[in-house]
This record gives structure tokens, sequence and C-alpha cells, in this order.
């Protein structure tokens, strides 16, 4: 009979280590395998959250490491929560937020439909589709920004050409305005796609029995819509909102390239109001408290987000 | 035991020839930002690397993110820089957190005087407090904000015709900000060699220091000042003054009237791509960019005048510093190495050489030189501006003090929401925060 590798194995191992072995309970075994990946996550993650904790009660700041760190109570979080500033960063992420959700669903989801039904080019047709997601948000933040230049850019040309609105006399990233919508339209632009593809998988995960047997209830098109598509993507559009909404209320990369959060504070997302507190202001316990306060919002609607979608599932 | 004895020694004499060639032959990296002058230091310093034996090794980093990078890098403690070229309103913090080493005892050990060197220099890169004589950095490069303008266009008979039949006055360089603007009003929108052209390009970008670097060359000659002489850190009354709020108003309507569209983010490098596609009559940039200028085939060659920042309305005129001093990081392990490049760079011929590479020398035998005005087309107007400037908070704290008036600024002039007065206000009280918070106030 051939020796398998599980006897080498045994074979090669020293009698003395065999024997401690033999003597871990099962239970033992399992968190020598866990445990190094559970060492990772507390010194990656839980750690870092610890100290941050920490630091939003005190004035740290890590450019000043010769100041004496004082203990400042919940100032930090009062400051935040009483500075109009921060409300006014909280909107303007809301706006870009929901907006940004709504027609990426909006998009994404009709896309999704017209590309589920089987045409000539369906796969080049979805090939192109997804390219710009495909593409960095480094990329995608100065090109966008050559678009919409008064004087050069496509965008501008194109409302001339429709509007007759001097393509010089307006700009979409300047003031007037427009620059919360033009955030909303590059980020649309990039990231509807990735819906898409999620409500393609949940379309396709539709078995066409069902809509066989709709037919022959002679249930109308429109009617097998709303009773039959929609509540089977649902699950797949919601979990693709909550990728977004994570993903756009952390937005940093695409609107400091657009805007750099201007003109003014129009476009002055949390996320880069956050970056400048610590990392250019340097006042790190301040930026902790207001880290602190971000995460339990993203965490909080998150959570309510996720008991809704697993009731959805449950249905 | 003899033949030991020989071989312990031969062994040890190698080992001290090879200790000693390695502390010889360091290898250096100078951080600064991505810019031309930095290109020019880049070839200055192969003379360093022939003489002494270290290899130079350079960490740029675009202006943009210049201050980010670097910031976190001394603070962090970081040894990637043994000498670092850093922004003038960085000494104070790096003095105070020791990031940078003290060299008053290297430069009198080596005979380098500060009072050889432009004294708004040493006091704007190298002294830490301010006006005492505690040195950080070696004043590495001057520099300063200025204009350019389109020499011949003003020469133009027909546009210097128009320009008389409009103003009443001879189209020349603009000795005061009214004329500026009256000069930026009549280039705007004008056709010029079948091109529309706009009056003049200033800073306008709200990230890092831009629409603060471009508003205060202004508000400095209408009359603002940081606080009061008398009494630190008190603002109300100087940096609110009606000449102050005067001056905002003018840099808005600046802004209003004489941009080209679609600049409301623009700072030095959009001013310079501005200015060579000839898209510009006039613009506000630092004196950094003028040797670029002198060989652009659109706008070299004569084609472009240099101004000293114009007078306001009272007859003052200031000009915003710009320019860093060289330091050694604190953090390096090559300290000795650094402070041999140092004592190079303070040389007059490696001082005279940077600036014929276009690098702006600060050290007086250089710019006193009675050859120097005539160097180049812009060294006289670099001079005059030079002994005019004044700088930003150099504080500990002057990156807060920094992104509140970048906020306040670009609130008004750019997005065009409340008054002048009410972005000075809110300025003072977001600088008193900052002070309180210090324990300054």
């Amino acid at each position: 009979m051939s020796e398998s590798a599980i006897d080498r194995v045994a074979a090669a191992t020293p009698a003395g280590v065999a024997r401690r072995i033999r003597g871990l309970s099962d239970r033992a075994i399992a968190w020598l395998f866990v445990a190094p990946a559970i060492f990772l996550l507390l010194a990656v993650n839980i750690f870092p959250l610890i100290w941050t904790i920490r630091l939003s009660f005190t004035n740290y700041a890590a450019n000043r490491p010769n100041r004496e760190v004082e203990w400042v109570g919940l100032r930090n979080y009062e400051r935040i929560l009483t500075d109009a500033d921060t409300w006014a960063n909280m909107q303007t992420t809301a706006h870009f937020l929901v907006w940004t959700l709504f027609f990426q669903v909006l998009i994404g989801f009709t896309l999704a439909w017209l590309i589920n039904r089987k045409f000539r080019g369906n796969d080049l047709a979805t090939t192109l589709i997804v390219m710009p997601m495909m593409l960095s948000p480094a990329v995608v933040g100065n090109f966008w920004t050559f678009l919409y230049q008064p004087q050069i850019g496509l965008i501008n040309y194109a409302v001339e050409f429709v509007t007759g609105i001097p393509a010089s006399s307006f700009s979409m990233l300047g003031p007037g305005g427009w620059a919360r919508w033009a955030i909303v339209i590059v980020d649309t632009w990039m990231w509807t796609p990735f819906v898409m593809l999620i409500c393609l998988a949940g379309l396709r995960s539709i078995p066409d029995s069902i809509y066989e047997a709709a037919e022959i209830d002679r249930a109308s098109k429109w009617r097998q819509f709303w009773t039959i598509t929609i509540p089977l993507v649902l699950p797949f559009l919601m979990l693709a909102v909550l990728f977004r909404g994570i993903e756009n209320f952390k937005m940093f990369d695409l609107v400091v390239l657009l805007t750099g959060g201007g003109p003014g504070d129009e476009t002055l997302l949390a996320s880069i109001d956050l970056k400048r507190e610590a990392f250019e202001k340097w006042r790190t316990g301040h930026s902790s408290a207001y880290a602190i306060i971000l995460f339990v919002t993203v965490f909080g609607l998150a959570s309510i987000y996720v008991k809704a979608l697993n009731k959805l599932k449950e249905r | 035991m003899k033949r030991a004895h020989m071989a312990s020694v031969a062994a040890l004499s190698l080992a001290a020839a090879f200790a000693s060639s390695a502390a010889q032959a360091e290898n250096l990296t100078l951080c600064w930002a991505a810019w031309d002058p930095a290109n020019a230091l880049v070839e200055l310093s192969k003379d360093f690397e022939k003489q002494s034996g270290h290899k130079m090794s350079f960490e740029f980093v675009p202006w943009p993110n210049f201050a980010d990078r670097m910031l976190n890098e001394l603070n962090s403690g970081g040894k990637l820089c043994d000498l670092m070229i850093g922004d003038s309103q960085w000494i104070g913090g790096s003095a105070e957190n020791g990031h940078y080493v003290k060299l008053n005892d290297f430069f009198d050990a080596n005979g380098i005087k500060m009072s050889d060197f432009v004294p708004a220099t040493v006091t704007g890169y190298s002294e830490w407090p301010k006006n005492t004589p505690n040195y950080w950095a070696l004043p590495a490069f001057g520099d300063v904000v200025g204009w350019t303008y389109r020499k011949d266009w003003f020469e133009r008979p027909e546009i210097q015709a128009d320009f008389k039949a409009k103003y009443g006055r001879d189209l020349v360089a603009p000795q005061t900000f009214a004329e500026l603007k009256d000069i930026a009003q009549f280039f705007q929108g004008r056709e010029i060699d079948g091109k529309t052209v706009y009056g003049a390009s200033i800073y306008t970008e709200r990230g890092s220091e831009g629409i603060t670097m471009g508003v205060m060359d202004v508000l400095y000659s209408f009359g603002f000042k940081y606080e009061n002489p008398d009494k630190p850190y008190d603002m109300q009354g100087f940096v609110n003054s009606p000449g102050a709020v005067a001056g905002l108003e003018f840099y808005k309507s600046l802004y209003d009237c004489c941009v080209a569209p679609g600049t409301s983010n623009t700072y030095m490098g959009e001013g310079i791509d501005a200015y060579k596609s000839g898209q510009v009559a006039l613009q506000m940039n630092f004196a950094f960019t003028w040797p670029g200028f002198e060989v652009d085939p659109n706008v070299g060659g004569g084609r472009t005048g240099y101004l000293v920042n114009p007078a306001g309305p009272g007859g003052e005129r200031f000009a915003q510093l710009g320019g860093q001093g060289i330091s050694v990081v604190a953090y390096s392990d090559k300290q000795a190495a650094a402070l041999e490049y140092i004592k190079w760079f303070a040389q007059p011929e490696v001082q005279a050489k940077w600036w014929s590479m276009g690098g702006f020398s600060c050290l007086r035998a250089v710019v006193e030189d009675p050859a120097f005005p005539t160097s180049q087309p812009y060294a006289q107007t670099f001079l005059d501006s030079m002994a005019v400037v004044k700088d930003f908070w150099a504080e500990p704290s002057y990156a807060t003090l920094l992104q509140a008036s970048q906020k306040r600024f670009h609130d008004y002039v750019v997005a065009g929401n409340g008054t002048a007065q009410e972005a000075l206000d809110g300025l003072i009280a977001d600088w008193t925060e900052v002070f309180e918070d210090d324990g300054k106030m």
C-alpha cells in the first residue's frame, strides 16, 4: 500500500511535537489556525480604532510632539457637532450621496434591463459601458476637469450647441452653483456601470419559468415587471446601493481633483474636510473625534440598512 | 605573535580605511518641491558630488502636495530627507518641534555670516523666533510674487491708441493696482492675432495656499497687517482694517472682471500655462517662473516685461514673500555630510553659479554685484521686489491659519458668498481660536 502525504508528514513530525499536538483539543487547534488572522485584525483595525477614540478626547496634534497633551473630555465632539461648517459639509455630503445613488440606480438598472435583452453587439455594449469604472479616479478627475473647462471643454460646447448659452460664459466647476451637480455627474458616469453589473446579475438570476408562468396567466409586461422583476432584483439593487453608499460617503479623490472642495466650500465633502483637519491643520485630537462621528454615522446607517436588506431576503 | 600583531594592525588599518571612506561617501537626499529651480539644483549639485565624493539623491514633490508630503515626513521623524528646502512658513513649527538642526554654531565655526545674505530672506527663511539671531536654515532660494506683462502687446501702436482713447493715458506698465485693473479690463475679451485674450491671471487655488498668496500679495499694499505691532496677536482693526477690506474687495473685483473663464482654482502652474499660451496680458506669479518665460518661444526674447507688485491706494507697496531656506533634518543620520553641503552651497562662487542657472540667490555678494541688475531682464525687478516683502504667519500653527484664510478668501472671492468685511471678521475669529488653542492669547 502506498504511503499518503499525511502519513509522510506524520512520520516526519518529531515525537515531542506530535505528542504535544495530540494533546490539543479540536477547539485549541481551531484557535491556533485563526489566531494569526485575529492578531492582524486587532493590530490593524481594532487597536487603531481604540487609539483614535482615545485621541478624540485630547488636544493632541501630530505635528507638535513637544506640546503637552491635555485631556479635553467631550470638547472636540461638542465643537464639531455645534460647528455650522461641519453641518454644511454634512449637507454637501448628503446632497452628493443622495443624488449619485438616485442617478446610479435609475440609470444602472435601466442599462441592465436593456443589456439583459439579447441583441447583436450585446457583449461589445456591455464592455463599453463598464469601461469608466475600470479607470483610475485620478484619470477620471483630470479628464473631466478638461471636459468642464469653459474655453476648451466639450461639455460647455455641447451646452452652447443645445441652448445657445455661450460656452465661456459659465463654469461647471466654478461659481454659479453648478459645481455640486458637476461632481454628481462625474461620479454617476464612473460608477453607474457597477450598479448595472449587479442589477444584471440579479436580472439573470430570475428563472425564465417564472415569466413563462406569468405569460400563461396573461399577466401584462408592466405587471410582470412590477411583480416579478423588481421584487427579485431588489435585494441585488439594495446591495449595490449599500456598496455605493459607503463608498460615496468616503468620496475623496475624485472631488479633490475636480474642485478641491470649492468654490468656497460648495463641494467640501465631510471626508475632504476631515483630511484637512487631520493632515493639513494637524488637529489630530479634533480630527479623531470627527472620524469617530463619521464612523458611527456610516456604521449606524449601514446596520439599519443591512437589517432591512435581511428582512427583504426573508420575505 | 609578532606576525599576529602585524596582522591585527593591518586589519585595523583596513577597517579604518573603509570606515573613513564610508564616512566620506554618504548618499545624501535633498527634499524640495518639483519645479524648475529644483532641476537647476540637480545640475549645480554635481559640482558638490565631484568635490566631496558624496552622492546626491533628490526627492521632489509637486507644489500642491509638497507641504502635505514633507510635513508628514518631518512629523513622523522620517529619515528620507537629510536636507530639506522647506517653505518659509514651516520654520516656526520645524524649529519648535525639533525637525531642523539649529545652525548657529555651525555658521560660527565655518565663517558663514547671516549679514552676508539679503536681510528679508534671513528673517523669512532662517530665523525663529522672527527677528532673533536663531538660525534654522541657510537662505537658499529667494522668491517673491510679482507680475509679468506682455510687453509686445503693450507696444503695439493700435493697442496703445485704443488704450489712450479709452483711458486718456499711455499704456505702460502699471504702477498702482488701480492702473493694473484698468489695463486688465482693457485687455479682457480683446481680439489679438485672431484670438480672444483676457486681462489677468491671478491666484484662486482652494486646496493648498494659492488664493491666500494672491490675496495677501494685494492686501499688504492696501494696509492689511497681521497684528498690532505693539501687541502681538491683537488682530482686531489690523486684519480687518478698512484698507484690508478695500484690498479684498479689489481682489474680488479683479477676479470678477478680468480673468479667463474657468479659472476658479488656479495657482502657479495654471498661471504659467495661461501666460505662455498667450491667453492673458498680465500674470501674477512668483519670480521663479521668470527664467522660464525668457526662454519660451511664445513669450520670451523681450516679449515679456517684469513688474514689482503695484502700489495700493495709499502709495504703499509690498509683496508676498516666497522662497525657502535649506535646513538639515534633525532625524538624519548623515548630518555631518548634510552640513558639508550647506557649507559648500554658501560659497559666493557657488551662489553666483546658482543665479546663472536660474536659482534666485539670496547672497548679497551676488545680488549687490554691479552687474547683477543687467544680468537678466528680470534681475532688477527681483531686487526691487525683495526689498518690499512681507510673509504669512510662520507660527507653528501656520497650516491651520493658512487653511482658515484659504476658506474665507475662496468663499468670498470665488464663490461670492458674503462681504469682504465678513470674510475678514471671520478670519480673525478663526485665527483667534487657533492662537487661543496654542495658549498665545
